[in-house]
């Protein structure tokens, strides 16, 4: 048996089912986020909006894309390519705060 | 027939390295959003009621449930069940295609009133609300760019599952396009929120 057939049958044991409940949740999800909307949450909108958007696209990534079931490399690389992301976030907001003059014209 | 060399792992690598980029490119979109939100709040809040949130939420949930009938395709096939594959491949495109139709009539409607770039309506706007328009139509006509080309990428599984080229232990192309499928949900995950969702 080759490599790529030893990893095929490990494919095999994930079933439809754990894909569905995973949509469920997804589908949930999206309505809490909806409805959460018309809260008047002041602050805390747009922290919840991206925290559930985080936990939906965890939920994708893990078992939709599989990584879940992959080596640990691809999980490396996903983690190192998210932080490198918000440092970029951080380090710009940084300059948002302290040198607002720079959004002026 | 002799054994091809087949690197699947390698194949799947690429196609996460490729994701990245991607991920990047948007990455710098959300940023200037990002920036531009912090800059003018209240417009963007103004600005976002224009948008329609029931046809957000119906174009998410079409994603979301594409992305679904992408793996139960691939589960099928792995199942040796082609035809089953395929009628879940046939879902994903169709919703492919629902989504666009979505997009066009919510594109539509808004350019109908006069918001678009020179637009008598855009032109009455203040600088705040003009930006988060400007970034709606780049980040979610990029998204869209990205839906049209999974569509396609899809419809050459669909073809080569239908001609055997791909088959139940050798489907690594099936799951590399879907993976491409399920990155652009994900954007869509985040771009939902940002834009139709402020109050």
């Amino acid at each position: 048996m080759t490599h790529h057939e030893t990893e095929h049958k490990e494919h095999t044991n994930t079933g439809y089912g754990i894909y569905v409940l995973v949509w469920l949740g997804l589908v949930s999800l999206t309505l809490i986020t909806v409805s959460l909307a018309g809260f008047n949450l002041a602050g805390l909108t747009v922290v919840t909006a991206l925290l559930i958007a985080s936990v939906k696209s965890t939920m994708v990534i893990n078992y939709f894309m599989h990584i879940k079931y992959e080596s640990t490399l691809f999980k490396v690389f996903i983690a190192v390519c998210i932080i490198i992301f918000l440092v970029i976030i951080i380090l710009t907001f940084f300059d948002l705060t302290y040198r607002p003059e720079i959004l002026t014209k | 027939m002799s054994q091809i060399h087949r690197d699947d792992f390698g194949s799947k690598m690429g196609m996460w390295l490729f994701l990245f980029t991607e991920l990047l490119l948007f990455g710098g979109m959300f940023l200037l959003y990002a920036a531009y939100r912090f800059a003018h709040p209240a417009d963007f809040v103004i600005a976002a009621h224009r948008l329609d949130v029931t046809m957000g939420t119906i174009n998410t949930i079409i994603l979301l449930t594409s992305s679904l009938t992408v793996v139960l395709g691939i589960v099928a096939l792995q199942r040796n069940s082609k035809p089953l594959s395929l009628f879940f491949l046939g879902i994903t495109l169709l919703s492919g295609v629902a989504f666009l139709i979505n997009k066009y009539f919510e594109w539509g409607a808004k350019i109908h009133h006069g918001i678009y770039p020179k637009g008598p309506e855009l032109a009455n706007m203040s600088e705040g609300e003009g930006l988060y328009f400007g970034l709606y139509y780049a980040m979610t006509g990029l998204h869209g760019v990205h839906v049209i080309v999974g569509m396609i990428i899809l419809a050459f599984v669909f073809v080569q599952i239908y001609k055997n080229q791909i088959t139940s232990d050798n489907f690594v192309r099936f799951e590399n396009a879907g993976l491409y499928w399920h990155l652009v949900d994900i954007i869509w995950i985040f771009l939902f929120p940002l834009f139709y969702l402020i109050h």
